[in-house]
């Protein structure tokens, strides 16, 4: 029964749009050649260009974030360096911050009026473009970015390191720096390739970073090629884009199956009983490495937010800010004087809330009948479930409208144009958020708790209600919170779902922008962040209680 | 109370037979101890009885009522049995109280009911007035005490305990031993009783049933079972008796076997037909005499390996001469030399049959 309600649920949201997308985007050119559609896409010069620069961004981009994202984690987990909590809070800021966000800070910061750079005689001269409009710019900010995810993969696998691989090499002479560069880089490798490659499939989703960046510097990637011909022609041209997101899950997915391949090549038993790695004592090099990990970290984490802050207080561009100048006028627009701001919020919350409520409580009893009764179609649908937020959120889109732009069956309506068609889509891409923590969560349980409330003859409903939920709570609350917060900033899947009169509050933040209404954006940008951070002191606050590992940013 | 029934029941995980072709009936009110060594399908077979596996083969009944067969199944949620984890499988989040209680809530009982059998049944396990601890908050006897107030509070016909004693200290052990004893007793109900200890198995059992590799070697009551070992592995399991090959040469009219050991004809009790056979002999069935005693008379001799300080006596490693790979053990009064060379007199011992089944 239960079984059957998550299985109907992920046959609707997730099998359907993707089945959708896959059949469009196979189905026949406008001449009916087989694989037509797809073939057109491939040989177009447009495409091409689009398909060289996702790629190269996005290798490009990754490269770079695991170079920072290693170096940080290295940095963290093995030396003595104080104010580690802090670091990792600042490095786990791109999970919390949606990428228009970053995108837009770091316009702030870098273009002519910068209120930061500008002051210092360092910003580009009035008038000039943004140097960040362009290939390079994307590159950096998106390397930025993702590097978390590789400070992610690494730091877990230093974690993962028995001390005594380190003490071995000690004991035989070896200096620290030999040590790291002959010892543990080698043996971490593998995990810092596996975070490039998840950097890389980020990249390659990536919307908000080259809408924000390329579209004004005409830099076209995959994703911003499949917004502009949506944007531009309307659903008659589902067919073609489909073919241009199908691509991209190609990609999305050949990258994933490069990376499930190394990590099962490279899957060492690891004798987790052992103590973890001693971190090295820096003596005298402590005060610099810290102050170097800290100018590093202000400068690609705290000065863009700041310039997000300041021109949020100007009260228009260019204008240099200081006490006199500073207005609240932007967030006054952006909070009350625009009706398109005030259904944004509106939407943004109850979609999120929905999403987040709705996962969480189908997120319990399908981790339940895929862990503890080890059903295996539970199993099958836990992988389906997670499908939807592995490949590109664009893709996903694509597949919900196709689904959905039909009328649906018995009801005769469709739901294009409407907040379902956005729910719809949030459904299916965030369930596994939700279910990911409740799944490691009830894996820590034996089984023998529900099987024991089995044999006094308790039933399915009662046992998970009784027995099952008091256990999963926190995790599935964790998930929800995790849910709310990054569907309350999305912008990739909304993007090409929002209507008007159902904007979501990235959508605002991206139009804004787009409309030179840069301030507005600013303040609006930071009203979202802030409810954002306080959603994550939230959850650090009750992750004291939680098993480690559950919630990401916690050092 | 109710009797237990398996016929032919057998579950394999993929290849292997956990539980191989395994028939036999436990009376109403039993006290049946399932024994055999770690690995060997007890765990198993007391899931299947549960219902919490589904056998591959067989049939289970527990009283005149048939829990399943080739075609139906009883789900455990309605089979009524009560059962004792290894772990306890207490539920973290509920008071004691909360976990005896648990069951008779799901049975719809009033809670002025509820209150009266949960008391009841923490009385009977001498937990009367911990009711609102926590599991968190009680010693590793008291959360085991918890688990069986659990059962017995639904008063099951059928209580199915899986090691329940093997996380708690040998002293603990001797204490909850008698516990289960008197507690079987008072509430007559029929118990299956899980361990890979014999002699825990002894201490409480009417009747053990010796599972090996997942096939039942002998189901008896325990002073049968230590005199009367159906085959090797039964021997060689219960008490630890080494196993000498023999030549059985004849059965006399009293069911005494006339066999050669290492060259020496003797009369020793057991099952074995003529042919290739095994002689069990515990440390205590084998005296040891002065080598000259033994040549002399004819017995078998044997050479000392090791000798070990046990505070009662020196337990020897002897290899019996003529018999190179069949280590014994025996207890000498004094201390001996490795190489030292000993006879053997029998003082018990059995014999049986050289391979079967097992
Ligand atoms: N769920 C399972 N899947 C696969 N093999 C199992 C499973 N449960 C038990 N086994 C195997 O069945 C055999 C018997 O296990 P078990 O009944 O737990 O033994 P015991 O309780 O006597 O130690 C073992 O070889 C074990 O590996
Ligand atoms: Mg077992």
């Amino acid at each position: 029964m239960l079984l059957a309600l998550v299985a109907v649920y992920l046959a609707v949201l997730t099998l359907w749009p993707l089945g959708r997308l896959l059949v469009e985007a196979l189905g026949p050119g406008r001449d009916g050649a087989p694989l037509g559609l797809l073939l057109d896409q491939w040989s177009s010069r447009s495409t091409e260009r689009a398909l060289m620069n996702t790629l190269g961004a996005g290798v490009l981009s990754a490269l770079l974030s695991a170079v920072i994202g290693t170096a940080m984690a290295f940095a963290v987990r093995l030396t003595d360096i104080r104010g580690k909590t802090a670091m990792v809070f600042v490095l786990m800021l791109p999970i919390l911050i949606p990428p228009q966000i970053t995108a837009l800070a770091w316009i702030d910061l870098v273009g002519p009026s910068s209120p930061i750079l500008a002051p210092l005689g360092l910003a580009a001269p009035y008038g000039a473009t943004n140097p960040l409009y362009s290939f390079g710019g994307i590159v950096f900010v998106m390397g930025i970015e993702n590097s978390t995810l590789v400070f992610l993969a690494v730091r877990a696998a230093l974690a993962a390191l028995p001390r005594d691989v380190v003490e071995a090499a000690r004991v035989v002479g070896a200096r620290p720096v030999t040590i790291v560069l002959r010892v543990v880089l080698p043996l971490t490798l593998s995990s810092i390739l596996a975070g490039l490659i998840l950097a890389f499939v980020s990249a390659i989703g990536n919307f908000g970073v080259p809408a924000l960046l390329g579209i004004p510097g005409r830099v076209t990637v995959l994703t911003t090629l499949i917004y502009q011909r949506l944007n531009g022609f309307g659903p008659s041209v589902l067919g073609e884009v489909g073919a241009l997101a199908l691509i991209l899950v190609l990609l999305a997915v050949a990258a994933l199956v490069v990376r499930a391949r190394l990590a099962a090549r490279h899957a060492v038993a690891i004798d987790r009983s052992g103590a973890g790695l001693e971190p090295f004592r820096l003596g005298r090099a402590r005060r610099p490495a810290e102050l170097a990990v800290w100018a590093l970290l202000g400068t690609i984490s705290l000065l863009p937010l700041a310039a997000l802050l300041a021109t949020s207080l100007t009260p228009a561009v260019g204008v240099p800010l200081g006490w006199d100048t500073a207005t609240l006028d932007n967030y006054r627009f952006a909070l009350v004087g625009n009706d398109a701001t005030r259904r944004a919020f509106l939407n943004s919350f109850v979609l999120a809330s929905a999403t987040a409520i709705v996962c969480a409580g189908l997120a319990v009893p399908l981790a339940y009948l895929s862990v503890m009764r080890r059903r295996r179609f539970a199993r099958a649908l836990d992988l389906v479930a997670d499908t939807p937020y592995a490949i590109p959120g664009m893709a996903l889109s694509i597949g919900v409208i196709m689904a959905f732009l039909p009328p649906l069956p018995l009801l005769g309506v469709s739901l294009y144009n409407t907040l379902w068609i956005l729910l719809a889509a949030y459904l299916a891409r965030f369930l596994t958020l939700a279910l990911r923590p409740v799944v490691s969560g009830l894996e820590t349980i034996e089984p023998a708790l529900d099987e024991a409330a089995r044999i006094v003859g308790a039933g399915t409903v009662r046992r998970l209600w009784s027995i099952v939920l008091p256990a999963a709570a926190p995790f599935a609350g964790a998930g929800a919170l995790l849910i709310f917060m990054t569907a309350f900033n999305e912008l990739t899947v909304s993007a090409l779902l929002w209507s008007t009169g159902h904007e979501t509050l990235g959508v605002v933040v991206f139009f804004l922008n787009y409309e030179g209404n840069a301030t507005a954006a600013a303040a609006l940008a930071v009203v979202t962040v802030a409810v954002t951070l306080a959603l994550a002191g939230l959850v650090s606050m009750s992750a004291r209680r939680l098993p480690a590992g559950t919630v990401p940013w916690r050092a | 109370m109710a009797s237990l029934t398996l016929d032919r029941l057998g579950k394999s995980f993929g290849a292997g037979r956990a539980v191989d072709d395994v028939s036999l009936t436990v009376q109403p009110g039993a006290f049946l101890a399932l024994l055999g060594p770690s690995g060997c399908g007890k765990t198993t077979l007391l899931r299947l009885v549960a219902g919490l596996e589904r056998p591959t083969a067989g049939a289970i009944r527990i009283g005149e009522r048939v829990v399943c067969d080739d075609r139906s199944f009883v789900e455990p949620e309605a089979r009524g049995l009560g059962m004792v984890f290894q772990s306890y499988a207490l539920w973290p989040h509920m008071s004691v109280a909360g976990n005896v209680g648990f069951g008779l809530k799901v049975q719809g009982l009033t809670p002025a009911e509820r209150r009266r059998r949960v008391a009841a049944a923490l009385e009977t396990v001498g937990l009367g007035g911990y009711g609102a601890r926590r599991p968190a908050e009680l010693s590793g006897g008291q959360r085991q005490r918890v688990a069986l107030a659990r059962c017995l509070a639904l008063e099951p016909p059928l209580i199915l305990l899986d090691e329940p004693l093997a996380n708690l200290d040998a002293h603990l052990r001797g204490a909850m031993q008698r516990e289960f004893r008197r507690i079987h007793r008072e509430s007559g109900t029929t118990f299956v009783y899980v361990t890979h200890d014999q002699s825990e198995a002894m201490a409480l059992a009417d009747r053990i049933a010796v599972l090996d590799r997942g096939r039942l070697q002998q189901i008896a009551s325990p002073t049968e079972l230590w005199r009367a070992p159906a085959n090797a592995m039964v021997a060689g399991f219960i008490g630890g008796a080494a196993m000498l090959p023999v030549d059985v040469v004849a059965v006399e009219p009293d069911g005494t076997r006339r066999i050669t050991l290492a060259g020496q004809v003797l009369a020793v009790p057991g099952l074995a037909e003529p042919g290739a056979g095994l002689l069990a002999l515990r440390p205590a069935d084998v005296e040891l005499l002065p080598i000259e005693a033994a040549r002399a008379s004819r017995l078998p001799t044997a050479v000392v390996t090791d000798s070990v300080y046990r505070g009662d006596g020196f337990v020897c490693d002897l290899r019996v001469e003529g018999l190179a790979d069949a280590p014994l053990q025996a207890v000498a009064t004094a201390a001996l030399e490795p190489g030292a060379a000993v006879g053997l007199r029998l003082r018990g011992g059995w014999v049986v049959p050289a391979s079967d089944g097992g």
